[in-house]
């Protein structure tokens, strides 16, 4: 039986921002079925994110949602979850919303172990703002700030995570569409900060400036590029150059943020 | 039975108002002269069930009480100077949202880093204008380390009830003066809490001026779901650019303040009814001008005090009778002429106002203020 996705989307703020051939789509997809999977209420539920094409996803499904400023949406979800512990916490959003602007928030909220799923939308790219280059950006591509190609290195977001202290460290791409959920239902599980940076493809603004003839170019580049981590194990170095691996790629138990805290409740209140 | 006293700092005064006010979270990042009252709320939250939180910035402290706020809580942070100038992005968030929460903040001298440990009043112009766009702005500055814990209390009922952010404005010296403070019992000092929502979940919009100028917000987490964004909104929560709807929200947020000036200024007089001249002053330095008012009162000199505990809104309609009736005013304040300047503009001059700006991080004395009342009578 096919998805029901209306169940969670919000009748008449549809159609989306997303251009033609934008990877969101197919992310949200992904999210609301592992959400679904998980058994989310919507009741219990604040989905949150920054500012840029991603994160205008809130606006579109019926949670509590919460669209903040740019860079800020860890810092707001932090204070949703340690205020309301009970409360399933999801951040939305993209690379320069999340490790440019909101990189500090973002590796505190890993070192936090707080309890949320983080979905970073990673297309290279400040979108919304017509495609200036991001911390994700490669080496050498063109954007609109980057007219003889980018000299800035590339931040590699789940790397980034995992040494900031997230307990869950996954990645995947639009054209793994059937991966999505299952690694976002994997990190919603997850008990601490899980992380899913998903690559994504914008054709607008990345993919017409970087040779790309087609978005059928860019997803089949996803494709390519992906390599699962258990094959990468058995991969030599040159064959992993230029790769991106794929699937669970950390995984550890540490004490949890607010369990922490109600400690620090009980030892204030003599127990 | 006698009531509960100690030996308070203001800073300590203000921690322990809002926690009267029913405050159950508190984010913030350290800074001079302002820590005591995260060290407060990181000890005595726990006690009460309610959280604290350092976070990694002085952005993240403001964005995490906004998100507490949301889901009902009673929020807090405290700052100084170069930390409110870094939050002014989520204050104006705070505003755009109508999401109520109080951000004390302890002036310190200078632009910049300026004199962590020196103390002003720099910031009343910032407290009002600090953000982008249009909205209105509330800010309070206490005196005495008593009305400190009083008038945090009422900076959680005003941001309660008003929805909105709520500053108050201490400095550096009552922020850290020691005075006796008597506790109030509980219900002695009235404790605004937030408004419940009445309508169907089907029907509820965060923003629909169909119920009033402040529609009651919701609390996530509850069987009220909706969209917040920071986006000109519809009632609904979800952004509209049309220019009717935009012009109808950005006004409604102005109204809800200039309707209810009455319930918002507070004020205190001190020998004004006779006064030829009357010296405005507010938080510390209202002591040392109301020490002045008494030594010119004995030297025969008409002088009296108006101290604006409210600075925004600026309580104007008494500050323009007062001008009206005296030969001058006189502003002292630990900046280079910030309020006076507001009192210039509200009482179109009707009189001559002289400033006392002062910026060294020592306090205006008396002998200052009667100086210069004497200069200008």
């Amino acid at each position: 039986m096919a998805f029901d996705y209306e169940q969670y989307l919000r009748p008449g703020k549809l159609p989306h921002i997303w251009c033609p051939g934008c990877g969101h789509g197919i992310v949200m997809k992904g999210l609301l079925r592992a959400m679904d999977t998980c058994g989310l209420e919507k009741n219990n539920t604040a989905i949150v994110s920054g500012i840029g094409c991603a994160s205008r996803l809130p606006g579109y499904v019926d949670f509590n949602t919460l669209h903040t400023a740019h860079g800020r949406a860890a810092a707001f979800a932090t204070g949703i979850k340690l205020a309301k512990p009970e409360m399933d916490v999801l951040v939305v959003g993209g690379d320069g919303d999340g490790v440019a602007i909101g990189g500090n928030h973002f590796i505190h909220a890993c070192r936090r172990n707080i309890d949320m799923t983080y979905v970073l939308f990673n297309n290279y790219i400040y979108g919304m703002t017509g495609g200036q280059f991001s911390p994700c950006t490669p080496t050498g591509a063109k954007a609109s700030t980057t007219p003889y190609g980018n000299p800035d290195p590339v931040f590699d977001i789940s790397k980034l995570a995992i040494g900031a202290g997230a307990t869950f460290v996954a990645r995947t791409t639009a054209f793994h569409a059937t991966q999505i959920d299952k690694l976002i239902a994997a990190g919603l599980r997850h008990k601490g900060m899980s992380v899913i940076e998903v690559l994504d493809d914008c054709p607008t603004a990345y993919g017409r400036r970087n040779k790309f003839r087609s978005v059928v170019d860019m997803m089949k580049q996803l494709k390519e590029i992906a390599v699962p981590v258990k094959a990468a194990a058995h991969m030599t170095p040159e064959q992993l150059e230029g790769k991106v691996l794929t699937g669970i790629l950390h995984q550890e138990e540490r004490p949890e943020y607010c369990e922490q805290y109600q400690q620090v409740i009980a030892s204030a209140q003599g127990a | 039975m006698a009531k509960k006293v100690a030996l308070l700092q203001g800073n300590e005064a203000c921690a322990f108002g809002a926690l009267y006010a029913g405050c159950s979270f508190f984010g913030g990042y350290p800074i001079t002269p302002s820590t005591e009252v995260a060290e407060v709320m990181s000890k005595e939250l726990p006690k009460t069930g309610g959280k604290f939180i350092q976070m990694e910035d002085e952005i993240a402290a403001m964005a995490s009480i906004l998100g507490a706020s949301l889901t009902g809580a009673k929020a807090l942070t405290a700052t100084s100077g170069p930390g409110v100038s870094l939050k002014q992005e989520l204050i104006g968030y705070a505003c755009i949202a109508e999401i109520p929460c109080v951000i004390v903040n302890v002036m310190r001298g200078g632009p910049s880093t300026g004199m962590p440990t020196g103390p002003s009043q720099s910031d009343v112009m910032q407290a009002k204008w600090g953000t982008h766009g249009d909205h209105p702005a509330i800010a309070i500055a206490p005196a005495s380390c008593q009305e400190i814990f009083s008038e945090t209390v009422r900076a959680f009922n005003l941001a309660e009830k008003y929805r909105m952010p709520v500053q108050v404005l201490l400095d550096e010296i009552n922020g850290h003066m020691r005075e006796r403070i008597e506790f109030p019992e509980p219900g002695e000092l009235e404790v605004v809490d937030r408004e419940p929502v009445t309508v169907s979940p089907e029907d509820y919009k965060p923003f629909d001026d169909s119920q009033g100028d402040i529609p009651p917000l919701a609390s996530f987490g509850s069987e009220y779901r909706y969209h917040v964004t920071g986006l000109n909104k519809a009632a609904d929560g979800f952004p509209t650019a049309k220019p009717e709807l935009v012009d109808a929200e950005e006004r409604r947020q102005l109204r809800k303040i200039e309707a209810n000036r009455a319930d918002i200024e507070k004020n205190e007089e001190y020998l004004t009814d006779d006064a030829e001249v009357i010296v405005v002053a507010y938080g510390t330095i209202s002591r040392s001008a109301r020490y002045a008012v008494d030594v010119l009162r004995k030297e025969g000199i008409k002088a009296g005090l108006f101290r604006p505990i409210t600075l925004w809104p600026f309580p104007e309609a008494r500050m323009t009778e007062l001008a009206n009736q005296a030969k001058a005013v006189v502003v002292p304040e630990m900046n280079l002429g910030q309020l006076i300047l507001e009192i210039e503009r509200v009482t179109r001059r009707v009189c001559p106002i002289e400033g006392i700006g002062r910026v060294d991080g020592e306090p205006i004395t008396p002998a200052q203020i009667v100086a210069k009342v004497k200069e200008v009578l």
